[in-house]
């Protein structure tokens, strides 16, 4: 790293020359070709399952050598990567999208885990301490490397985990879906982080979703659709934009990414008072404070905060206390007072909750599409307990086409399907049950745009019925773009309340990030 | 018997065999049923014809019965997620219960048996309080049940032996009863398999039915009638043998129990409610709490029910040694989770069959049979059982890695794949276990009732 700064600017680090990789049945990578420069951020960019990942398991040697048609030079070498350990050691590092800690171990430990510097065979301490508040440094982390993973936020993991990889002598950093799970704070952090590596010469790839932070940091960007190349842009050569981006990954230019308001708003149908939840393991942290607001019909309310701002926590405190360990404050529907003790009782309320975490939270990945969909409202098609699967089946059928679920049949599992797909099976989870107020948790967290979009129609739709909807989402454009009328959130307590024509990301962050007017008119 | 069942996996077309036995999602159950076929020609082979005989049959079914039920149980226990450790110990107790309750107390054996099921509930809602409500883990709960229990038998019976009542031993020791004609058949039997080879037809011509109403791709004609008629050459040819025993035997009765047993829970699983919801509970507990699922009353029942059922185990054990003792119910527990990791479940729950499960049991008790037959001696018979459990997962394990599901599920995947193009990177990359919920291949549920000898 520290020698890499000599390296020419126009040389060629990396040459991925016609790769084909073939599944049974699946040709997921089609002849691609992929050229990256000394010391250059080069974003891939593709809609889900158009092969980037699996060109990045090509790269780190996940599929060894052999498994794959094509050339890999790496550094004028031909490479035959036979495991991730070559890979590593030819100084290609992949941080993966589910950041690969051991939550229990302290930082140090994570840094050099596998890769302990040692004395006569025993680990030294010592000398590990040191190199990694050198290398905490570097990332610009200023936490006590004794402090265990599990206390540190996701953003901070994100800066552990690219430590780890400087002390491999990264020569090639793979980024996958790096800012995903963090704040726009971090998120920043990590970009510019990114960018000083560039100076330093290392060379990173980047995938990501957040078309704006692609082409803010990006020297090239290849798109990738369908398994092949479609075409590689140099950023300030090109002059590319989002749109630009979006065009050659859908391969039409989405016009319209937001569907019109056609929704007729009713009257408030939801109202939350005072409500207040504490933190579940320490009692004297409030995570939602004192919060009021009102939900209509027809009418989508967006949640906008910081990450751990309690968004979460507020709605899945209100889904039948899913969270929280003590609550105080009261939910009137219709105007009458209803209690939530239980997620049943909050789905018989019509309540629905479609999580942020659809992986851990919102499916069974080893289930089929059609038990998922019927999974939230067995009665519906239940007899005395037993179940109708021809019903079953109907009902999955239905759900499949109206949604557009890509699936050759219901009883797929949904392991199988890509993000989009699997959340618009939890989608169809939650539309089964009927609910009248559905709380959407950033609803389209790592799915492509061809899928946002759809969403957003579903979700307009849902609307339009009569629904009322709340969307949290991190993406500002798209709270703008959905809802009718945005809260923010600081801190745990709501801060401001705005119609979404009227608002903007800037007076949104501007609420976001401090916590006046509001909470102080209560 | 089994020559029909090779003919039509070569003739047939591999994707129309596969359909046979349901669909790709009970792949790992035909592959464990293959194995099955396989280790019971070998030994029909090297014994000499001893282990398909009337006899031998009989006595296989009578002195497995206990471990196949207990795997219902058991089954579901994994499915959820969790482990019972303390079954050999709860049977045995109930056991020395029941038989100390007629032979000191006089009391008549359907009071006795009365009185064991609800000691079986009564410990079941015990070690259910702890897992569900405690939120000990079960391993711990069982493992302390495993003690608890143990000494109980042994305070409880002093630990001698209480011999039961001759009248007691039919629901472990028993036959169906001959009655009618002299056919040189045993009767009884001879009208248990005629019901089993019509249901197997009515099985058949309903989920045809079904299908067509769900819209989905029906397996050909041909398929269904190859299918039906191997089914019933099998129950025919079983009912023959077990009917044609000596004078005095016929179907044991611990083997109907067994099948009632398996039906009953296999429809809970399949198409009910709680069924759906252990699934769902085992599978990713988060998803079913936040979809309205009440985890802690599934693994209540969950281990309650486990408890039941052993306790019904513990009664045939009993009447089928004819008295109960301190000894009775060793290892059974053991028996018991690798009949349903034989049959397919996996460690960490959400997946497994009753079926299954019974399949992986079938093995084990056959090979233990086949090898008892061929002379060779208790110590390697346990070395050899303990290979398979290990080969048997291994090679789930094995073929899991390679991206498929599982080596006959392999003929059904290929098709999805092809369809999936659109997800390809997903498909290949991560491909679990073939899916929880067998939905079409409801007469598997009645086989094992009528092939249990084969």
């Amino acid at each position: 790293m520290e020698r890499g700064c000599t390296v020419a600017n126009e040389t060629v680090i990396l040459e991925m020359r016609s790769i084909t990789k073939e599944f049974p049945g699946v040709k997921a990578l089609d002849g691609v070709s992929l050229s990256v420069k000394a010391g250059e951020i080069h974003s891939i960019c593709g809609e889900n399952g158009a092969g980037k990942s699996t060109l990045m398991k090509v790269l780190s040697g996940v599929y060894p050598f052999g498994s794959y048609r094509g050339d890999i030079v790496f550094q004028g070498h031909e490479s035959r990567f036979k495991d991730i350990g070559s890979s590593e050691a030819a100084g290609i590092v992949i941080i993966h999208q589910e950041l690969a800690l051991i939550p229990e171990l302290s930082i140090t430990e994570n840094i050099f885990l596998g890769n302990e510097p040692r004395r006569f065979g025993v680990i030294d301490w010592v000398q590990a301490k040191k190199r990694a508040v050198d290398l905490l440094a570097r990332v610009g982390l200023e936490d006590d490397p004794d402090t265990q993973i599990k206390n540190i936020g996701v953003g901070k993991q994100q800066l552990v985990e690219i430590a780890k990889a400087l002390n491999k002598s990264v020569k090639l950093l793979i980024l996958d879906e790096p800012t995903a799970a963090l704040n726009e704070a971090d998120s920043q952090h990590l970009l510019d982080l990114i960018l000083g590596l560039k100076g330093r010469g290392i060379a990173s790839i980047m995938i990501s979703h957040k078309l704006n932070e692609i082409e803010q940091i990006s020297d090239s960007i290849t798109i990738i659709r369908d398994g092949k190349t479609i075409e590689t842009l140099n950023v300030k050569a090109d002059g590319v934009d989002e749109d630009r981006i979006i065009r050659g990954m859908v391969g039409r230019s989405l016009e319209n990414r937001f569907p019109e308001r056609t929704a007729e708003i009713g009257e408030v149908f939801f109202e939350v008072r005072n409500w207040t939840v504490q933190h579940p393991l320490t009692a004297e942290r409030m995570v939602v404070k004192n919060s009021n607001f009102v939900v209509r019909r027809g009418e989508v309310v967006g949640f906008a905060g910081l990450m751990g701002a309690g968004r979460t926590e507020l709605a899945m405190s209100l889904f039948g206390r899913s969270y929280g360990t003590f609550i105080s404050g009261q939910v009137f529907k219709d105007g009458e007072e209803i209690k939530l003790r239980n997620v049943t009782e909050a789905i018989a309320h019509g309540l629905g909750y479609v999580s942020e975490d659809r992986k851990a939270l919102g499916l069974n990945l080893l289930d089929d599409i059609q038990n998922s969909i019927v999974s939230a409202k067995l009665t519906k098609i239940a007899k005395l307990s037993v179940i109708d699967k021809v019903e079953e089946h109907r009902v999955a059928e239905g759900y499949r086409k109206s949604l557009r679920i890509k699936a050759p049949r219901v009883n797929e599992g949904v392991n199988t399907l890509s993000g989009g797909n699997q959340q618009k099976v939890v989608l169809a989870k939650w539309m089964f049950t009927d609910p009248d107020l559905l709380i959407l948790d950033e609803p389209t967290r790592g799915i492509d745009v061809g899928a946002k979009t759809e969403i957003y129609g579903i979700i307009r739709d849902l609307a339009s019925s009569g629904k009322g909807i709340i969307l949290i989402s991190s993406e500002l454009p798209e709270l703008l773009g959905v809802s009718d009328r945005i809260y923010t959130i600081f801190e745990g307590a709501i801060t401001n309340e705005m119609s979404a024509v009227e608002a903007n990301p800037e007076s949104l962050m501007k609420s976001m990030t401090s916590a006046k007017k509001k909470a102080t008119l209560i | 018997m089994s020559e029909p069942v090779t003919a039509a996996k070569k003739s047939g077309g591999i994707r129309d065999l596969g359909k046979m036995f349901g669909s790709g999602s009970s792949g790992r159950q035909v592959g464990i049923l293959a194995a099955l076929v396989v280790i019971i020609i070998f030994f029909q082979i090297t014994t000499g014809g001893l282990t398909l005989d009337p006899t031998n049959l009989i006595n296989l079914v009578n002195s497995n019965a206990y471990v196949l039920i207990l795997a219902i149980g058991m089954v579901m226990v994994i499915i959820a997620g969790h482990i019972d450790l303390s079954v050999g110990s709860i049977a045995a107790f109930v056991g020395i219960v029941v038989a100390t309750s007629m032979a000191s107390w006089q009391f008549p054996w359907p009071v006795a048996i009365l009185l064991g099921l609800t000691l079986g509930l009564v410990i079941g809602v015990w070690q259910g309080l702890w897992v569900a409500y405690v939120g000990v883990p079960a391993f711990i709960v069982t493992l302390a049940g495993m003690l608890i229990f143990r000494g109980a038998n042994q305070y409880f019976g002093n630990s001698t032996s209480v011999t039961v009542p001759s009248d007691y031993t039919f629901i472990g020791a028993g036959f169906l009863p001959d009655f009618g004609p002299d056919t040189t058949y045993s009767n009884g039997t001879l009208i248990l398999g005629l019901i089993v080879a019509i249901v197997v037809i009515v099985r058949e011509w309903r989920l045809r039915s079904t299908q067509r109403k769900m819209g989905s791709e029906t397996s050909p004609l041909w398929v269904s009638v190859v299918k039906v008629v191997i089914l019933d050459a099998l129950v025919v040819y079983a009912t023959l043998l077990f009917a044609g025993g000596r004078i005095g035997t016929s179907f044991p009765v611990s083997g109907i129990i067994l099948g009632v047993l398996v039906l009953v829970y296999s429809f809970i699983t399949r198409n009910t409610t709680f069924g759906r919801h252990i699934y769902a509970v085992g599978g990713n507990w988060h998803a079913a709490e936040l979809s309205g699922v009440k985890i802690k009353r599934i693994n209540f029942f969950v281990m309650m029910n486990m408890a039941f059922i052993a306790s019904i185990a513990g009664m045939i054990g009993v009447a089928r040694a004819g008295a109960s003792g301190a000894a009775d119910g060793v290892g059974w527990e053991l028996d018991a989770i690798a009949a349903v990791f034989i049959g397919g479940a996996a460690v960490s729950g959400g997946i497994g069959t009753i079926v299954g499960s019974i399949i992986g049991g079938l093995v084990i008790a056959v090979l233990n049979n086949g090898l008892q037959l061929l002379g060779v001696g208790i110590d390697r018979v346990q070395i050899i059982k303990g290979l398979v459990l290990l080969i048997a997962v291994g090679v789930d394990v094995w073929s899991k890695k390679q991206g498929r599901p599982s080596i006959i599920g392999l003929m059904t995947r290929n098709r999805s794949a092809l369809t999936d193009a659109q997800s390809g990177a997903q498909v290949n990359t991560r491909v679990d276990r073939p899916s929880v919920e067998p939905t079409d291949s409801t007469e598997e549920s009645v086989r094992p009732q009528s092939t249990t000898p084969n």
